[in-house]
């Protein structure tokens, strides 16, 4: 089967998304970007693979008289016992880092009782990663390893820390050895792995339909998967490990991206991380005029990134927060370098957080209209996308200040709004492989 | 590569010709000549040289200091001695140079001015710079105000206000400080010669109207007008220069090749463009580098009009010369009005058969950047060509943002490819 992918590396996530030819979405994938761009790009595209994998699976589910009616549920259990799989293999990579890092010299004094607590907490971890979970299983998929793994061990850290062993002893080690587990890519061997977990499902099942599952899935295995073109995006795009005419810019991307999510797309806002684009697109998707901030990041997601580190919040507590503001405060600087200031300058002056939080908000949402103005407005329909459009507060303000500039528009957002870009990189990927017209 | 040979020959006596005028200005001290300052739009050459005076433009100095990385440095300097953030480049370019000894582009230094000749000429700024420049340096200033085309038409009571203050003030003025008398037939002499570089000129810029372009009437139009908007207008040697790059660009369309770029020759063209507003000097071959590795060509551009617009037809005319220097001053493209711009660049976007309008907005100058969304919105209405919108400056690098601008480049590009793509077409 051919697929079509495509890439999107983002300043602060780097998403996958795989199409199939007839443009329907087979498989996405995400990761944290970092530093190599080659291994985030893989990373995805590694994710994005097995998703697609599992749709295809739950295609041949389907297909099957005898399991089409429980497709759904044995998908989800099978992605269940995979990802399980996936993070004790992970697991165990942290474990033989972390032991490695425990007989650097520099912990040689207490080398002996920091194994001891080693050991304990990646058994407990070892041990809460086995135990069945329900009902995470979709979330499963977009949270990253390093996140999960982080809370888990700090919070074990904190119960076995002592004056022997300091808890910054035992994060020193954790921070050494998760960056190896990122940065290095290992082989998980889907196959195996798939009919491992299938194998774990069989019992249950009783003798008919486990042989029915076993012969499913190995024959969507031997389904082919073809990548027959890629097509990369994204912030990074200058290095991303592609050829130039295999790059589209990410501009672009958004607009047939929002086109495909939703048909009726005449304008796209996007606030990412480092910039924020106002996109205006025809009927087919086709960009026909685009502004976006100039070098200065003031008003981005990065903003009020900063906002919540001088907080001490996560970004994503932040839009919960605001939307209990009260008492309009007026905000007029966006201005990164600044923000601390500004917090700090107006909690001194006994300003409510929700209030400042909810200023903050329509201070970047202005910032952003403003670019929407000079795009050339806000037509019908309008669609939000990037990781400030998971943002409730954000999403509030954008629709009070465009109803007040352009009356009522109907504004959608995608809850797939991350994979946005990817989504249009990937159609650009299915286009080059049916007509060559960029060579035109 | 066959174009290089002959882009050197009149790129060398441009050279030559620029070198030769910074040096005789670090002689004015010895040899007595005397120095006026004075900017490039609404400029009077001619009238200059026929009291043998030699001219000084800052904004020249201030672009190749920033050609030459010089600008940061000097920023900072005017900076530190008061001056905002906000105000335009180009002035604490030159007050920084100034501050920092006065040494010009070519490595000497460059005399003080024995008189200031502000032409106003639509900025505001200039009435300042020369004001800070009078108190620097302790000399006359005498005014020359262009009336601004805010009707978008030169009448007779606007040439009569000119000339007038051009026999009442400026030509006194500079019969002062040179101790010569007005002598009209050498102005006459200048403005012929001034006529026949101008129309060479024209023949230069319009051969991108040609496919493939022979020329980037951007980035390489801006050498082509460095010796006219510069100290040399109405000399020999200007006319000499034009005729020698009239005849090499003629030969480069002849053979059908494309323009001479820093990194060789651009054999590729995919995109013309018409561009609006004054390039970027400090990453200028940066700038210009994302342009052709792409198959970019600018086909016509706006900047290069600012100090002189000729290929609607003015050209100095020896026998009225006061009255087409009025003429001259009230047609720089700056001191058109808004849907004058307009109409010129709808009427290259026709002529040069471009396939869009790319606008680059600089921080410092108002002269380009107000009004210049509006004009790209009604550009794409009347012409239905896509318009693209970058934004840099003048000369202060921290306003270049290499990543953001080569995005948006490309961005626009694409959405060029994309309007042309067959399918596009077809489902459209
Ligand atoms: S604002 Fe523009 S026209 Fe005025 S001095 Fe500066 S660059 Fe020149």
């Amino acid at each position: 089967m051919k697929a079509f992918v495509g890439i999107d590396l983002g300043s602060t996530t780097t998403k996958a998304v795989f199409l199939d030819e007839s443009g329907q979405v087979l498989g996405r994938g995400i990761t944290n970007s970092r530093s190599s761009y080659d291994l985030a790009a893989k990373i995805a595209r590694d994710e994005a693979r097995v998703s697609a994998r599992f749709a295809l699976l739950e295609r041949s589910l389907k297909a099957d008289e005898g399991l089409a009616a429980e497709a759904e549920r044995l998908r989800s259990e099978l992605i269940a016992h995979f990802h399980r799989h996936q993070q004790l293999v992970q697991l165990g990579r942290l474990r033989e880092i972390a032991f490695v890092e425990a007989h650097a010299p520099r912990v040689a004094a207490i080398a002996e009782p920091l194994r001891e607590r080693l050991a304990v907490i990646l058994d407990a971890m070892e041990a809460e990663e086995k135990r069945p979970r329900l009902g995470i299983l979709a979330k499963q998929t977009s949270e990253f390893f390093r996140d999960r793994a982080a809370s888990a061990f700090s919070r074990l850290a904190e119960e076995r820390a002592d004056s022997t062993v300091k808890f910054g002893d035992l994060m020193g080690i954790f921070d050494k050895a998760i960056l190896q587990v990122e940065n290095t890519s290992f082989e998980l061997k889907f196959d195996d792995s798939l009919r491992e977990a299938a194998a774990e499902l069989v019992p249950a099942m009783g003798a008919e339909q486990g042989q029915r599952l076993i012969r499913v899935v190995e024959t969507s295995l031997d389904i082919d998967l073809d990548e027959v073109r890629t097509i990369g995006t994204g912030y990074g795009r200058q290095r991303l490990p592609f050829a130039k005419e295999d790059i589209r810019s990410e501009i672009l991307c958004h607009g047939l991206g929002a086109h495909a999510q939703f048909p009726g797309t005449r304008t796209v806002l996007d606030i990412g991380g480092q910039d924020t684009k106002a996109i205006q697109v025809d009927e087919n998707g086709i960009v026909t005029s685009f502004q976006m901030n100039d070098r200065c990041a003031a008003g981005c997601g990065r903003y009020l990134g900063y906002i919540a580190d001088e907080m001490s919040l996560g970004v994503h507590e932040l839009g919960p927060i605001a939307q209990q503001s009260t008492r309009h405060v007026h905000i007029a600087s966006t201005c990164t370098v600044f923000a601390g200031a500004e917090l700090r300058d107006r909690l001194t002056a006994g300003q409510r957080r929700e209030d400042i939080l909810a200023g903050l908000h329509r201070a970047v949402i202005l910032r952003a209209v403003a670019l929407l103005a000079r795009s050339g407005g806000v037509e019908e329909q309008f669609t939000f996308t990037g990781g400030v459009a998971n943002n409730p507060a954000a999403v509030d303000a954008l629709q009070e200040l465009v109803h007040e500039n352009y009356g009522a528009r109907t504004l959608n957002i995608s809850p797939g709004s991350i994979y946005t870009g990817a989504l249009g990189a990937a159609l650009f990927a299915l286009r080059a492989g049916e007509e060559r017209w960029e060579a035109a | 590569m066959s174009g290089k040979a002959v882009k050197e020959q009149s790129m060398v006596k441009q050279k030559e010709l620029i070198q030769d005028h910074y040096h005789e200005l670090s002689r004015a001290p010895e040899t007595g000549r005397k120095v006026i300052y004075t900017f490039v739009p609404g400029n009077l050459t001619e009238l200059f040289r026929a009291f043998d005076l030699l001219p000084v433009y800052p904004e020249i100095n201030a672009l190749q200091s920033a050609m030459r990385q010089k600008s940061t440095l000097f920023i900072n300097e005017a900076e530190r001695a008061g001056h905002a953030e906000d105000v335009c480049t180009y002035v604490k370019t030159d007050i920084g140079m100034l501050r920092r000894g006065n040494v010009g582009p070519s490595g000497e230094k460059l005399p003080p001015p024995d008189l200031l000749v502000l032409s106003y000429t639509g900025c505001f700024t200039f009435m300042k710079w020369f004001e800070l420049l009078r108190q620097e340096y302790d000399c006359p200033v005498v005014m020359l105000h262009t009336p601004y085309q805010g009707d978008g038409k030169i009448t007779p009571s606007m040439v009569r206000y000119m000339v007038e203050q051009m026999r009442t003030e400026v030509i006194p003025a500079l019969e002062k400080v040179s101790g010569i008398k007005y002598d009209e037939d050498r102005l006459k002499e200048a403005m012929a010669l001034s006529e026949s570089a101008e129309t060479d000129l024209v023949a230069v810029l319009e051969s991108a109207k040609h496919r493939p372009s022979p020329i980037d009437g951007y980035f390489g139009g801006v050498y082509y007008i460095g010796p006219i908007f510069n100290a040399f207008r109405g000399t020999p040697e200007a006319a000499e220069y034009y005729r020698m790059l009239r005849g090499e660009v003629e030969e480069r369309m002849a053979q059908g090749l494309g323009p001479v770029t820093p990194d060789g020759l651009l054999a590729n063209e995919k995109f013309r463009l018409v561009v609006e507003g004054p390039p970027n000097w400090t990453s200028f071959r940066e700038f210009w580098k994302m342009f052709h590795e792409e198959g970019a060509v600018v086909v016509a551009s706006t900047y290069t009009k600012v100090g002189g617009l000729y290929d609607t037809g003015f050209r100095h005319d020896k026998e009225h010369p006061l009255e087409s220097l009025a003429h001259y001053c009230m047609g720089c493209y700056t001191n058109n009005n808004l849907p004058q711009r307009i109409d010129l660049l709808e009427r290259y976007a026709r002529d040069y058969s471009a396939d869009g309008l790319l606008v680059n907005s600089v921080k410092s100058c108002n002269s380009f950047s107000a009004g210049q969304l509006l004009m790209l919105r009604e550009f794409e209405k009347r012409t239905g060509l896509p318009g693209g919108f970058i934004e840099t400056d003048l000369v202060d690098a921290r306003y270049f943002s290499a990543a953001n601008v080569k995005n948006r480049i490309e961005s626009y590009l694409q959405m060029i490819t994309q309007k042309r793509a067959p399918s596009a077409r077809a489902e459209a």
